[in-house]
């Protein structure tokens, strides 16, 4: 009986924190653009304008919910719930800290990939359900865009896997420092296993997996659907694509799928690529850094602050380059970076053969 | 394809080193500066650029072409004013005097008393053409510029405060001498008639 209460609370905690992080999100994402167009953001609203997004929800909550009368009614009011749920699980399989995960699936990466794959399936039925020119085209590209990204993405999470040889995502935040059971090469050479640290991450492990991270980053910023692959919103041609006919909680939900999608597909790439949970700092000589940097206090903040760092890096991308054209968007992604990819893996496997 | 995708980079990073110092650059807030001020705009390139209105205000010339301004005493209720307006936003109703009523501070005697004299500031359209055509130079333009009111009337401003009653005082003082006079016309005519 006590363990569903523990689901219960886990589950709530999670829809807490991705609530939570969606009003923050948004308020960061509203400073940072105005600071970088040399504006000043929200300011009147509590100290520097930190309670905007709070007394934006509060409006929203209390908005009516239309349904267009043309709408497909089923799909429409159930597509914001596929569109946030399908997010929300991937959540789950996520960890936090050494010894500190939701759920400690033997098959984590897997799932969550296949789970945040339904996200598209919500975007289609939010599209079609509107019954409106604008959410179909927007949800149309949204599909193509996330489909066609989803190959570079996976074959550069494969040369991760492939490294790793592990799809349980605790198993490979764990090699990446000072906790791991195996020995792990720097550039697959020098022994680090005790080193820890920065050194210890995969991107240092096998260095090609540099291009992979950028691959994987590139494809998860079209994947959540973020300048410059915002197409599927695209303000200025499709009002605002798929949940333009859209309003209040149901608005609220897919922004909260959007804001929660960015901090899961940057938290994917920091357990992935970054060293998950384990600190920056090696051991140095007498000076154990690593040793005292790691633990479960730690761990959550070493890996709330690079995923953080990578949602920032995602932000001053939207505000910094305009958005792609719907055909340099494949040919970025089938003759570039699929390709780029298939390389990745190549090496991994190579790199696996004779330096592992 | 490799040239193309390198000068890709290139602008990229390029594009993204601007907005970092914009991000960053982002902590010094506008200076509020006179538009004379030889630093005008060396200060804007640098930091935001929000002026946060009622609380912050460019500092605009005394001398500034913005809401009409009367000075009653100086009136002489001469309606040039009204005549010029392009808008026709000046209403004057003019009640005349027995006699004369005083001076304007440049030495015009003053015979006409202003009933009325009331500027829609809503239909003005800010030309200072009456400031041109005054003789004494009562109406001016102020550097006044800011101005919200919650129902459209306010935006009338009434300069002449002068008591109903009163008015109707005048006009009867006015009318009386005008009867008067007419009476002594026609008394003198009617003794011009007899007597030739």
């Amino acid at each position: 009986m006590n363990f569903y209460l523990t689901y219960i609370a886990v589950a709530l905690g999670l829809f807490g924190f991705a609530a939570l992080f969606a009003l923050f999100g948004v308020y960061a994402e509203r400073k940072v653009s105005a600071f970088i167009q040399d504006r000043l953001g929200p300011t009147e609203t509590g100290k520097y304008g930190s309670l905007q997004t709070f007394a934006d929800i509060l409006k929203m909550l209390q908005k009516e919910l239309i349904v267009p009368s043309a709408a497909d009614k089923i799909l429409f009011v159930l597509a914001p719930v596929v569109i946030f749920v399908s997010v929300y699980m991937g959540f789950a399989a996520l960890p936090w800290a050494p010894g500190l995960v939701p759920v400690k699936l033997n098959i984590g990466l897997f799932y969550i990939f296949a789970i945040i794959s339904v996200e598209t399936l919500g975007i289609l039925m939010a599209g079609w359900g509107s019954n409106n020119k604008y959410s179909l085209l927007g949800a149309m590209r949204s599909v193509a865009q996330i489909i066609s990204y989803e190959i570079p993405a996976g074959f550069a999470i494969i040369s991760v896997v492939m490294i790793t040889q592990t799809l349980n995502l605790q198993d490979i935040a764990m090699q990446q420092g000072v906790l791991s059971g195996e020995s792990i090469k720097f550039l697959g050479f020098i022994d680090v296993s005790h080193v820890g640290g920065i050194l210890a991450w995969n991107i240092f492990r096998a260095p090609h997996l540099i291009i992979a991270f950028v691959i994987y980053f590139i494809a998860s910023l079209a994947e959540s659907n973020r300048a410059p692959f915002d197409i599927p919103e695209a303000e200025s041609e499709l009002v605002a694509g798929f949940h333009t006919e859209y309003t209040g909680l149901r608005f609220a939900f897919v922004f909260l799928a959007e804001y929660s999608m960015m901090f899961l597909v940057s938290m994917l790439g920091a357990i992935l690529f970054l060293g998950a949970w384990n600190t920056p700092l090696p051991n140095m000589g007498a000076i154990h850094f690593a040793d005292y940097t790691t633990g479960t206090a730690w761990g959550i903040l070493w890996i709330a602050l690079k995923t953080l760092l990578l949602v920032g890096v995602q932000m001053w991308i939207r505000w910094t380059l305009p958005r792609f054209r719907i055909d340099q968007l494949m040919n970025l992604c089938w003759k570039v970076l699929t390709p780029l990819a298939f390389l990745c893996m190549l090496i991994s496997g190579v790199w696996r053969l004779l330096l592992m | 394809m490799a040239k193309g995708g390198s000068i890709g980079l290139k602008t990229i990073f390029g594009g993204m080193y601007l907005t970092l110092k914009h991000l960053f650059a982002s902590k010094k807030r506008r200076v509020m500066d006179s538009v004379k001020s030889d630093n005008y705009f060396a200060e804007q390139a640098h930091g935001t650029n929000t002026i946060q209105y009622p609380s912050q205000q460019l500092s605009v010339p005394e001398v500034g072409r913005y809401q009409l301004f009367v000075e009653m005493d100086d009136c002489i209720v001469c309606d040039l004013c009204a005549k010029i307006c392009p808008v026709d936003c000046i209403d004057i109703e003019a009640i005349k005097a027995t006699e004369a009523i005083g001076q304007t501070s440049d030495g015009t005697t003053k015979r006409l008393y202003a009933a009325k004299f009331d500027i829609d500031m809503a239909k003005c359209m800010y030309c200072g053409l009456c400031t041109v055509v005054c003789p004494t130079e009562c109406i001016t333009m102020t550097n006044q510029y800011d101005k919200s009111v919650q129902e459209l009337d306010l935006l009338t401003y009434k300069f002449s405060d002068m008591d109903p009653a009163f008015a109707e005082e005048k006009r009867r003082l006015f009318d009386e001498q005008q009867a008067e006079k007419q009476a002594a016309k026609l008394a003198a005519m009617k003794k011009k008639e007899d007597g030739e």
